[in-house]
C-alpha cells in the first residue's frame, strides 16, 4: 500500500540531517515567556525579539489591552459563527468603521486572518476567462488565492514594470485584468516601485490590489502604506491587510472605493464559510487602528532603529538585501544554507531571536536572516542585537566582511 | 509563421539549456520535475523564458498538465493558434 507520507521523505532527511548537525530546530522555538513586545524567555534564556513584525508594538499596549479584556467580559471569548450567520457583533462593524476612517475609503470587510483576506480576493475577483497577474515573489497566499481560483495565473518579474507591461501587452485588451502588488516585500524589505507599476496596470485597464501587510501604521504620512507614500490612493482599487503585525493582533482585511464592493460578503468562500473573530481580538484591533493614526512618534523611531540596524550591519561587512532600510525589514544575505543554520544558532543562544528563510520562501538560490524592528525596540537593545551579530560571526567561524555585502 | 510541435521542441531545448545542469540528454518526453528535477520556482522562471521567446502567454494553471517538453511543445502550438 502506497503511503501518502513517503512524497516527504528528502524533506524530513534534510531536516534530520540539520538536528543531528547540533543545531536548534527552528520550528520549535518556543516563546515560554513573553515579557513585553521586544522581550521574551526562550529555553531560559533573556531573549530581545527582533523577528516579529510587531512593527509599532501595539501588543502590550495598555488601551488596546483594556479594549480587549472589556470586550471579552462583555462579549464572552468567541462568536462561534460565521460573519453571515452568528458571528457579526457590533465590535466586528465597529473595527470596519475604524479601518474606512483609518484609510478614507468607503468599504472595509474584515477576514479572519490576512492569509484569508489574500485568499478570499484572488480567488474571487477574477473568474474564468479574466487574468490575474501577480509578482514573482509575492507571498504565499497571493498564489495559493490564485490556485484556488479560475482565472488564467500570469507571472511578472518581481517589481519590473517593463516586465508587467511586456506580459499584459499579449493579454486580450477586452479580458477582464487584475493585478496584484506588494508595497512592502517581506522577504527581503523592498518597497516595489509602485508608481511605476500602478501606471503600466491602468494602461491596459486593469484593476489593481496592493498588499500593504507590512507597510501599515508606518509608511505614508498617515501610515496608510506604500499606496499613500507614492500618492496613489485614487488609483488603486483593493488594499489587503492584516492585524497581525503593526495593529497588533490577529486578522485581516480588505479596503475599496469600489461601488460594488460589499457584494464580497455573498461571494467569497473565505470570508463565509470560517468563523469570526472573537470580540476580543476585533476590539484591540480597532482600538489600536485609532491608535495608529496619530501615532508619529512610534513611526519616527521605527525608522530611526531601522536605519540604525542597517548601517550598523552593513558597516560590520554583512551583504544587506536593500543598500538602503526601505522598510522595518533587514534582510541578511548568507552564503548558504549552513552558515544560516549556524548563525541563526549562535544568534539564539546569544539572546537574539530573528527569522531564518530560504527557497522557495525567498527568490531562487537566496538565504536569509530576517530582521524586523519594533518601535518599541530601544537604541540600547538595536546595540546589542548589533554586537550580538559581531559575536555570533566570530563564534561560527564567519569572517567579515562577507564577498556578499559588495553587491 | 506558425511552427510544428517539433521545430518548437528544438526551440525548448535551447531554453531549457541553462536550466539543466544534470546535463540529462533532452528528449520530447523528457520531465521537467522527474528528470531535470527543477523545483516549482525554476519552472516559473523557465515559462518566463519561453513566454519570451514564443511572445507568448503560458498561464501558470497550465503547468500541472505539462510534464513533457512535448506537452509544452503542444501547448505553445495551441496558444500561438488562437
Amino acid at each position: 500500500m502506497a503511503d501518502l507520507f513517503d512524497k516527504f521523505d528528502g524533506i524530513i532527511a534534510e531536516r534530520n540531517a540539520l538536528l543531528k548537525s547540533g543545531a536548534l530546530d527552528p520550528f520549535k522555538v518556543t516563546m515560554d515567556q513573553v515579557l513585553s513586545e521586544t522581550e521574551a524567555m526562550i529555553d531560559g534564556r533573556h531573549t530581545i525579539l527582533v523577528g516579529t513584525y510587531n512593527y509599532m508594538g501595539m501588543t502590550f499596549h495598555p488601551d488596546v489591552m483594556d479594549a480587549a479584556e472589556e470586550a471579552l467580559r462583555a462579549s464572552g471569548t468567541g462568536t462561534t459563527g460565521s460573519r453571515v450567520l452568528n458571528g457579526t457583533y457590533s465590535s466586528h462593524v465597529a473595527v470596519e468603521e475604524a479601518l474606512k476612517e483609518f484609510y478614507g475609503a468607503e468599504h472595509a470587510i474584515v477576514f479572519s486572518t490576512g492569509y484569508l483576506a489574500n485568499l478570499g480576493l484572488c480567488s474571487t475577483l477574477t473568474g474564468k476567462g479574466d487574468y490575474i497577474i501577480i509578482d514573482a515573489d509575492s507571498h504565499a497566499s497571493i498564489y495559493d488565492g490564485c490556485a484556488m481560483g479560475n482565472a488564467d495565473i500570469v507571472r511578472f518579474k518581481h517589481n519590473s514594470p517593463e516586465d508587467l507591461e511586456k506580459r499584459l501587452r499579449r493579454l486580450p485588451p477586452e479580458a477582464g485584468k487584475l493585478v496584484v502588488l506588494e508595497g512592502v516585500y517581506s522577504m527581503l524589505g523592498d518597497v516595489a516601485p509602485l508608481k511605476e507599476l500602478v501606471a503600466v496596470a491602468k494602461s491596459f485597464d486593469a484593476m489593481v490590489l496592493v498588499d500593504e501587510a507590512h507597510s501599515m501604521g508606518f509608511i505614508g504620512p498617515s501610515g496608510r502604506g506604500v499606496t499613500e507614500a507614492e500618492g496613489l490612493e485614487d488609483q488603486v482599487d483593493f488594499i489587503i491587510g492584516t492585524f497581525s503585525k503593526s495593529v497588533g493582533t490577529v486578522g485581516g482585511f480588505a479596503v475599496s472605493n469600489h461601488p460594488k464592493f460589499e457584494v464580497l460578503r455573498l461571494v467569497c468562500r473565505p470570508y463565509m464559510f470560517t468563523a469570526s473573530l472573537p470580540p476580543s481580538v476585533v476590539a484591540s484591533a480597532e482600538k489600536s487602528i485609532r491608535l495608529l493614526m496619530h501615532a508619529d512618534n512610534r513611526r519616527a523611531h521605527l525608522w530611526e532603529n531601522s536605519k540604525a540596524l542597517h548601517y550598523g550591519l552593513r558597516s560590520q561587512g554583512f551583504g544587506l538585501a536593500t543598500p538602503e532600510a526601505e522598510s522595518a525589514i533587514i534582510a541578511v544575505i548568507l552564503p548558504d544554507q549552513e552558515t544560516t543554520v549556524r548563525m541563526w544558532n549562535a544568534l539564539l543562544l546569544r539572546g537574539i531571536y530573528v527569522n531564518m528563510a530560504r527557497p522557495p520562501a525567498t527568490p531562487a538560490g537566496i538565504f536569509l536572516l530576517r530582521l524586523s524592528l519594533c518601535a518599541s525596540h530601544t537604541a540600547e537593545q538595536v546595540d546589542t542585537i548589533l554586537e550580538a551579530f559581531a559575536a555570533a560571526a566570530n563564534d561560527i567561524g564567519l569572517a567579515l566582511p562577507l564577498p556578499e555585502a559588495a553587491e | 509563421m506558425t511552427q510544428t510541435q517539433a521545430d518548437v521542441c528544438n526551440v525548448l531545448y535551447g531554453i531549457i539549456g541553462p536550466f539543466n545542469t544534470k546535463g540529462i540528454g533532452l528528449k520530447p518526453e523528457t520531465t521537467f520535475a522527474g528528470d531535470l528535477e527543477l523545483d516549482s520556482l525554476t519552472v516559473m522562471d523557465l515559462v518566463a523564458a519561453i513566454e519570451d521567446e514564443f511572445d507568448i502567454i503560458l498561464p501558470l494553471n497550465m503547468l500541472p498538465d505539462l510534464e513533457t517538453i512535448d506537452q509544452v511543445a503542444a501547448a505553445v502550438v495551441s496558444i500561438q493558434q488562437k
